[in-house]
């Protein structure tokens, strides 16, 4: 089943619609968990953050061109020391290796392009699978 | 018309904005309010503003996108935009992304001020 390298044994799977609420329900209870293992308050901040954006992601890019009622797989499992999230739109797909990279000066004045860089900023691992319509994303605590 | 997400006042010819949500995420009210702001900078001949992040805990890509389309739109209008009052975990959001670089960041109102009264002293 699916890409070995972005797949999470034994996680839970949540299907999420773009509505503010429940993304927003999804994260606290992600990060509930998290706080439950012993995660820290810089740590919250940065999974919040990478969570945001590869939802927004997948809603606002992966979904551009299908009907607003259709749901990303979210896919999380917490353990000791560990967060691991998943995260699959049923869009197109793109190549995150050719996205330009937005710290170079002559792209810091673009209001875009800075999610990919700030989940790979913020976590320990990103990984995309081949088609580029799912992202999994872990943090270690160090 | 929904309900505006800013408390917008004036001191001098500096409009000070202060949000009013703490996470500054959810793409509809990043969109509400760049259009409050822009509005803003529209109506002024020479717009200086000053955005104080006092109350922001989180903030997103989106919102940094829509900063720095304020920020642009601020320029062409030979204008200026300053923001004060950044959390540490936010400012390093800008530090990963250069936009430190790009914005004027002050510490404090006040510091933001002075700096507003030296450039037109």
């Amino acid at each position: 089943m699916g890409d070995p390298q972005t797949c999470i044994r034994g996680s839970e799977t949540v299907e999420l619609l773009n509505d503010r609420q429940a993304i927003n329900e999804l994260i606290e209870r992600i990060l509930a968990l998290a706080i439950t293992t012993g995660l820290k308050d810089a740590a919250i901040f940065a999974v919040r953050l990478a969570i945001e954006e590869a939802i927004t992601n997948a809603f606002v890019h992966g979904h551009q061109n299908l009907p607003g009622d259709v749901p990303v797989l979210v896919e999380f499992k917490v353990s000791q020391g560990e967060i691991q999230i998943a995260i699959e739109d049923r869009g197109p797909g793109f190549t995150p290796d050719t996205l330009p990279d937005p710290t170079l000066i002559e792209n810091l004045s673009k209001p875009f392009g800075r999610g990919v860089m700030l989940m790979k900023a913020y976590m320990t691992e990103v990984l995309y699978n081949p088609q580029g319509n799912r992202v999994k994303m872990r943090y270690i605590t160090p | 018309m929904s309900e505006s997400r800013l408390r917008v006042s004036k001191i001098d010819d500096i409009t000070q904005i202060e949000f009013i949500d703490r996470n500054i995420l959810d793409e509809a009210n990043i969109q509400a309010i760049s259009d409050e702001i822009s509005g803003i900078i529209e109506q002024a001949s020479n717009p200086h503003l000053l955005i104080n992040f006092a109350n922001v805990d989180h903030l997103s890509s989106a919102a940094l996108g829509a900063l720095i389309t304020i920020n642009n739109k601020a320029n062409e209008k030979s204008g200026k935009l300053r923001l004060a009052n950044i959390d540490p975990q936010i400012y390093e959001v800008f530090v990963i992304t250069r936009l430190n670089k790009l914005f004027s960041i002050h510490e404090t109102l006040n510091d933001a001020m002075e700096h507003f009264n030296k450039a037109t002293s």
